[in-house]
């Protein structure tokens, strides 16, 4: 058996031992220059790329979680408030009252619901089976005379936006009516000679969001979540990974370079995110109909720059804990949230105090968003476009120049 | 049934003890929430507080001055630019610099004069088109107000009481802190249930475990209890948060606000120790926890309202125990309803345990290695 | 050669650890100078906690030395790190194959990162997986090899080009005989095709014998040197066998010998023999006695006998405790087996019939029957991969069976109620009590899972803490203890609620010669008052410790009895083997019958 074993070996051994001689100084050819360079890089990226389609909750994440953000943000979330239910109780019978309310009809934001009584509307609402009362009390058209006619607007807090502007379209539905009652008055009850004041009436134009709809808003914020995600979430437990498997130790006592070590991480989740990118792109496109005025290119590369920061800063944290608790943890308070939060996506910055403000200026993520909203939504901006791209740049230099400076081949 | 306790009892010293050992967890139990439900409580909101303009007034009359004055009045605008003509309009709405620009047209006083409708032009931004809405509506509320002025001292003979139940002032951060005290104690539970058995099963000490006297519910109970106590902690910080550092007047009582939150919290510890128990290693265990919980807290109504959801995303949201919570903890905190009346709320989240804590105790033993 | 003739030379190497929790510092590495020659084997031996591992990953550049100077290859390491890194490999302790990669795949891997030419690659692999057997499995994923089957292909991938020097560290923990062999043999054939140089840390010690030189580490210092015949000379003429009268089990006589540690350094028993080292200075009559007359006959001293009586005198090890005799009268409420007259010594108390498991396809235990009788030492033996652990596994309850028949103390403990399981105790391979809870956390709540409470607990604990020589450490966080406690503590945790039956799941396994006597000592106390064990071991010599073994190979059953049997059936009458070698012969025939391509490299 042992015979037989040295036997295959014996041929390309003299051959072997000769070229050991001869490399005995200078070590293997390979690991020299940019060839050697190359080859160890392209095998390490082979490698990940392997790992990463053979482990199903890799997968899972970078793929199945932002077609599930995608449908939830695409067709679940949306702050628009249309056809808000509004009971109307309608306690003076006088055909004035009725046409106040009938106002209200007119509004493509608000339904009315016409119930009888105080009490059923309040059941209604604690039910909260509509979001307001409107109530018009016995006395409306008398104090109509008098000239100090009320109209109760009894409004649901538990949703504060919702409420502010179903009180807004109440309130001004309401008030144009008045207007129009107070017009015809002066003309009939001054007599001639005086005329009635004008009124300025509101033209407005909602530029870049004609539809005026949140999913317009929503989904170009939805790819910096999912760049964000793959970026920074999934990367960051790929240096721990190796760390708590014991992978590394082996691997760095051998010619490769912390640099092509960082770079095999950084390719295939590189390419992963720039898939999520393709999936929200056509989604937008096809799916929710969201216009891209900005040029594709720059949206492409907007990206890629913004997927190189999250990049870093996962294998920041991942080389930094060297345990994929720790690294999921800190990567979705550190990366994910805030992208979430604080980077203007669901809330506007502008509202928020000055400390938060700060801090959301201070996440790339706040760039990136600013930038790839206004490149689907307003078109190509250069100003903007040249700011927001480089300070994205600059983070991915800082993040990845980091992420190399704490990968050492060292175990202490 | 004594030793039954005293069994339980070691149980759970033993859990929280490798729990709170750990320096790494004790900082992650704890700092987060805090932080969270601060960050929450002042980012998370829709209320216009700022909205930046920019003012082109071709008409230069008194009245245009008089309507601007109403608008700076309130407070929210803010006036940044002065604009020559209209070209100027793309240039800072494009940078983001204006959020709106208002535009008066050359004939605007003499239409006023003249009785005629005179039109105010306005642009907004509507890259966040929920901010222009409501930039919009306050835009609108200013004129209507004008309008009234215009037609003298008498005032109009008709006027809008609102009232707003719960929320006097209507912030956003009274909805959303109530929301907070479940779900950030739900992400923080969920991670930490589908972790422990996970752990445990990966450093060899859940076989240790089995071969010992507990029986799997013994077990299963040693592991849900305290992390629901850490779970109430945590809702215990944001509500202190709420009440003391937002001020937030709370309506209901804490009993009924314990009760619900109770229920809920070991409905999420039953969904994350199923998920442990069937993950193979934490990694696992990990991801579909996150993979979970992005969901639940998206489709909760925490963030956007369940009602603006399509029907079947309405009907899946009734497999998830945060729609039910945060509808509890906002009535009882808010609105100050007893038990009786979010019971509706309570039923699902008494489904959901009676559901994953005995599929979680049978899956410690029978799960097929 | 035109390199250097000295691959490595160090110069007086430091290395001190923090311990984080008490702030204080560890010498890991102190004052170690030692040279190794171009071309040579040189093993690094030591008990756990020696600093082996340090040094090595001081040598492979992953670790800095606190002081002084390590050349490799006429390299500073210190300063130049990459440049030792590309000419050297290093296989580590646990070497991090990619297990979700194939074999092929991982072979692949360190080839292009070591920059080994298309060209040399097709010879060399087919050499390197001739030599590991592993050419069937090269599309498998690495993790679902055998642990054998793992170390071996971490060795090829060190091997995918002839390095200048080769660092092993510890390449044979918890791998079976017959793989740790053909480990052997592979870094021996390209010893002697390469000229490698190669510098290998283990526990065992029959490994050091083939080396041409040997390096003794103590507590981070070197304690000895030379090659194995000069550490061999440390216990020339010292060395003995000796063989009690039939049907006396080796270890009563081996535990007389050890306990006397005046007169005796070392007592292992040895082929149906005991193996002892006396002192030097003993008194002849002493010994005589101490033998009980039986004549002893002289045999050649070993390099694990050098080593032994290295630790012992130069560095006064005390050598057993006396606790561990105590540990016999602490159990069993202060009686001792013959006392415990309710129970027959005769009495089975595990019967297994017909046992079946099967994952998938794969039958992992294929019809396995036997039966234990109370208070035997009953060894599972098998090379990776058998199905031990599997039917250790179902024995425990901590795995169903997928049919057949097994009953534990009168029950199956799959289903059994919380009684049964309290007649058992269980200590699993790798140490699994809570890491971050202090010794006597960890004590406290396994006391309590037991229905121990309140001042029994205390007296329990107190009881084993002594026995098991925990105390002082009571605070100490678990997971931080030194090897040695944490087996004691593990042990200890197994034992505190008085089993009548104990598993334990190979417990020797990486830990060196010392502490495996000390730990053999206990179990052959905790036997004598009736406690029946059940053990497995990749350390052929200590099924000679056990009343009865079985050898189980592709889940099933080769041999079961007595050693004394289970050498016979291996090598007939009149041959003379050691535990070891009868376990490779059996293997190795079933494997021959079953297999038109066999497994093992049988010699001829």
């Amino acid at each position: 058996m042992n015979e037989a074993g040295t036997e295959p070996g014996s041929k390309g051994l003299p051959a072997e031992k000769s070229d050991k001689v001869d490399k005995a100084d200078n070590g293997y050819e390979g690991h020299k220059g940019i060839r050697g360079f190359r080859s160890r890089l392209i095998s390490l990226t082979r490698k990940e790329i392997r790992q990463l389609l053979r482990d199903r909750s890799n997968l899972i994440i970078g793929i199945g979680l932002p077609l599930v953000l995608i449908l939830i943000f695409g067709y679940g979330l949306s702050l628009d408030v249309r056809d808000a239910k509004v009971a109307v109780v309608l306690e003076d019978p006088s055909p004035v009252a009725a046409d106040v309310i009938a106002g209200l009809e007119l509004s493509a934001y608000i339904s009315p619901v016409v119930v009888t009584s105080m009490h059923d509307a309040q059941r209604l609402m604690l039910a909260r089976e509509v979001d307001a009362i409107v109530q018009v009390q016995s006395d409306f058209s008398r104090r109509l005379a008098a000239g100090n006619a009320q109209v109760q607007l009894l409004l649901h807090g538990s949703d504060a936006s919702r409420a502010l502007i179903i009180r807004s379209y109440v309130s001004s539905a309401l008030s144009q009516w008045a207007q129009r009652q107070s017009d015809r008055g002066m003309v009939a009850g001054a007599g001639v000679g005086i005329a009635a004041p004008g009124s300025v009436t509101l033209i407005q134009r909602m530029w870049f969001n004609a539809a005026n709809t949140s999913t317009w808003y929503l989904v170009p914020g939805l790819i910096v979540l999912i760049m964000t995600l793959v970026g920074a979430f999934l990367t960051a437990m790929v240096m721990a990974r190796e760390w708590e498997r014991g992978t590394l130790e082996a691997l760095f006592v051998s010619p490769v370079r912390p640099t092509e070590i960082l770079l095999a991480k950084i390719i295939p989740y590189f390419m992963v995110g720039m898939l999520g990118l393709g999936m929200c792109l056509l989604a937008a496109r096809f799916l929710f109909e969201v216009p891209m005025y900005g040029s594709l290119l720059i949206v492409l590369v907007s990206s890629m720059l913004y997927l190189l920061v999250a990049l870093g800063l996962g294998l920041l944290i991942s080389s930094v804990t060297r345990n994929q608790f720790l690294a999921s943890q800190l990567a979705l308070i550190t990366s994910f949230m805030p992208a979430l939060m604080l980077s203007g996506f669901f809330f506007d910055l502008r509202n928020v105090p000055v400390v938060i403000h700060l801090i959301g200026n201070a996440l790339p993520a706040t760039y990136f968003m600013e930038l790839i909203r206004t490149l689907f939504l307003a078109g190509n901006i250069w100003l903007l476009i040249f700011k927001n791209c480089a300070i994205l740049a600059g983070y991915a230099v800082v993040l990845l120049g980091l992420a190399r400076a704490v990968t050492r081949k060292k175990l202490d | 049934m004594l030793n039954f306790l005293r069994r339980i009892a070691s149980l759970c010293r033993k859990e929280l003890l490798a729990i709170f050992k750990d320096p790494a967890n004790r900082v992650i139990l704890v700092v987060p929430s805090l932080i969270e439900s601060f960050l929450f409580g002042y980012a998370a909101t829709y209320d216009l507080t700022n909205v930046p303009y920019a003012l082109l007034d071709q008409s230069r009359g008194s009245a245009s001055t008089e309507l601007i004055a109403h608008l700076d009045g309130t407070g929210v605008f803010h006036r940044v630019a002065m604009l020559q003509t209209q070209g100027d309009i793309a240039r800072v709405i494009d940078s983001g610099d204006a959020l709106i620009v208002i535009q008066f047209g050359p004939r605007f006083e003499q239409q006023l004069n003249a009785g005629e409708f005179a039109p105010v032009q306005l642009i907004l931004d509507a890259r966040n088109s929920n901010t222009a809405g409501s930039a919009a509506i306050y835009v609108g509320a200013v004129i209507d107000s004008f309008n009234a002025t215009l037609r003298g001292g008498t005032g109009p003979p008709l006027t809008v009481e609102p009232r707003a139940w719960y929320n006097p002032n209507l912030e956003t951060r009274w909805n959303i802190l109530p929301g907070l005290i479940a779900s950030l104690s739900m992400i923080q539970t969920l991670m930490l249930s589908a972790l422990s058995v996970a752990r445990e099963r990966e450093n060899g000490t859940f076989d240790q475990l089995l071969v010992t006297p507990f029986s799997p519910t013994e077990v299963m109970i040693g592991k849900a209890v305290p992390i629901v106590m850490i779970g109430l902690t945590q809702s215990t910080i944001v509500l202190a948060v709420a009440l003391f550092w937002f001020n937030i007047p709370m309506a209901g009582s804490l009993v009924t606000l314990y009760a619900g939150l109770g229920l809920f919290t070991i409905a999420s510890v039953g969904m994350g120790l199923s998920i442990s128990a069937v993950s193979a290693n934490m990694q696992q265990a990990m991801l579909y926890t996150f993979m979970l919980i992005m969901p639940l807290v998206l489709l909760s109504g925490l963030a956007t309202p369940v009602r603006n959801m399509p029907q079947f995303l309405q009907t899946a949201t009734l497999i998830n125990p945060l729609r039910f919570a945060i509808d509890l903890a906002q009535r009882v905190y808010l609105e100050g309803v007893g038990l009786l009346t979010v019971v509706h709320d309570l039923i699902p989240l008494l489904i959901i345990s009676a559901i994953t804590l005995p599929l979680a105790a049978w899956l410690f033993r029978n799960r097929l290695l | 050669m035109s390199g250097p003739a000295v691959a490595l030379i160090a110069n007086r190497v430091h290395k001190r650890f923090l311990v984080k929790e008490t702030g204080k510092s560890t010498q890991a590495v102190a004052d170690v100078s030692l040279e190794v020659q171009m071309g040579s084997l040189t093993a690094l031996v030591g008990p756990d906690g020696a600093g082996k591992t340090t040094l090595l990953r001081m040598i492979a550049g992953l670790m800095t030395a606190d002081e002084g100077r390590l050349d490799v290859l006429g390299i500073d390491v210190a300063a130049d790190p990459q440049a030792v890194q590309d000419r050297i490999s290093y296989m580590p302790q646990r070497f991090g194959l990619y297990e979700d990669l194939s074999v092929q795949e991982n072979l692949d891997l360190y080839a292009d990162l070591h920059g080994v030419p298309q060209a040399m690659r097709r010879n060399r692999y087919a050499r390197l997986l001739k030599m590991t057997d592993l050419a069937r499995f090269t599309a498998r994923p690495a993790g679902k090899l055998s642990g054998g089957m793992k170390q071996k292909l971490g060795l090829a991938c060190t091997l995918v080009r002839s390095p200048e020097l080769l660092l092993l560290d510890e390449p044979t923990v918890g791998v079976d005989p017959l793989s740790r062999r053909e480990l052997w043999e592979i870094v021996q054939q390209m010893i002697d095709d390469e000229q490698l140089t190669v510098l290998v840390t283990t526990a065992y010690l029959d490994e050091a014998e083939h080396c041409a030189r040997v390096f003794v580490l103590q507590e981070g210092k070197l304690l000895a040197e030379g090659t194995p015949e000069e550490i061999r000379q440390h216990a020339r003429n010292l060395c003995f066998i000796v063989t009690p009268p039939q049907g006396q089990p080796l270890r009563i006589l081996q535990a007389r010998l050890l306990d006397d540690a005046d007169c005796i350094i070392d007592a292992v028993p040895y082929g149906g023999s005991v193996r002892f080292i006396r002192r030097a200075e003993v008194d002849p009559q002493r010994l005589d006695s101490l033998l009980g007359g039986i004549p002893a006959t002289a045999v050649e001293a070993r390099v694990e006998d050098g080593f032994m009586v290295l630790l012992r005198e130069r560095h006064d090890v005390a050598p057993m405790d006396t606790a561990i005799s105590k540990a016999a009268g602490g159990t069993k409420n202060g009686g001792n087996g013959e006392d415990n007259a309710k129970r027959e010594p005769d009495e089975v108390v595990i019967e297994v019939r017909d046992l079946v498991r099967k994952f998938g396809d794969f039958i992992a235990v294929d019809h396995l029957s036997f039966s234990v009788r109370q208070g035997e030492i009953f060894g599972l033996l098998g090379p990776n991969g058998a199905g031990k652990t599997t039917t250790f596994r179902m024995l425990c309850g901590l795995l169903p069976a997928t049919s057949g028949f097994l009953q534990v103390a009168g029950f199956n403990l799959l289903r059994a109620r919380a009684v049964a399981r309290r007649r058992i105790g269980y200590m699993s391979q790798k140490f699994a009590l809570y890491g971050d809870l202090s010794v006597m956390e960890n004590l406290e709540f396994f006391g309590s899972a037991y229905g121990l409470y309140g001042k029994r607990l205390r007296e329990r604990i107190d009881t084993v803490m002594q026995q098991f020589d925990l105390e002082g450490r009571e605070k100490s966080p678990s997971g931080q203890l030194p090897g040695g406690f944490k087996q004691r503590l593990a042990m200890a945790v197994g034992l505190l609620h008085e089993p009548e039956i104990l598993f334990l799941d190979e417990p020797t396994s990486g830990t060196d010669p010392l502490k495996r006597r000390e730990f053999w000592r206990r179990i052959t106390a905790l036997s004598e008052v009736g406690t029946t064990i059940i053990i497995t071991t990749h350390f052929m010599e200590e099924a000679e410790y056990c009343d009865r073994i079985v050898i189980q190979d592709a889940g099933r059953l080769l041999a079961l009895g007595t050693p004394q049997e289970v050498r016979m059936q291996a090598g007939g009458e009149g041959a003379r083997l050691n535990m070891e070698e009868a376990f490779i012969r059996i293997i190795e025939q079933e494997r021959r019958k079953n297999s038109e391509s066999p497994a093992g490299e049988a010699n001829p």
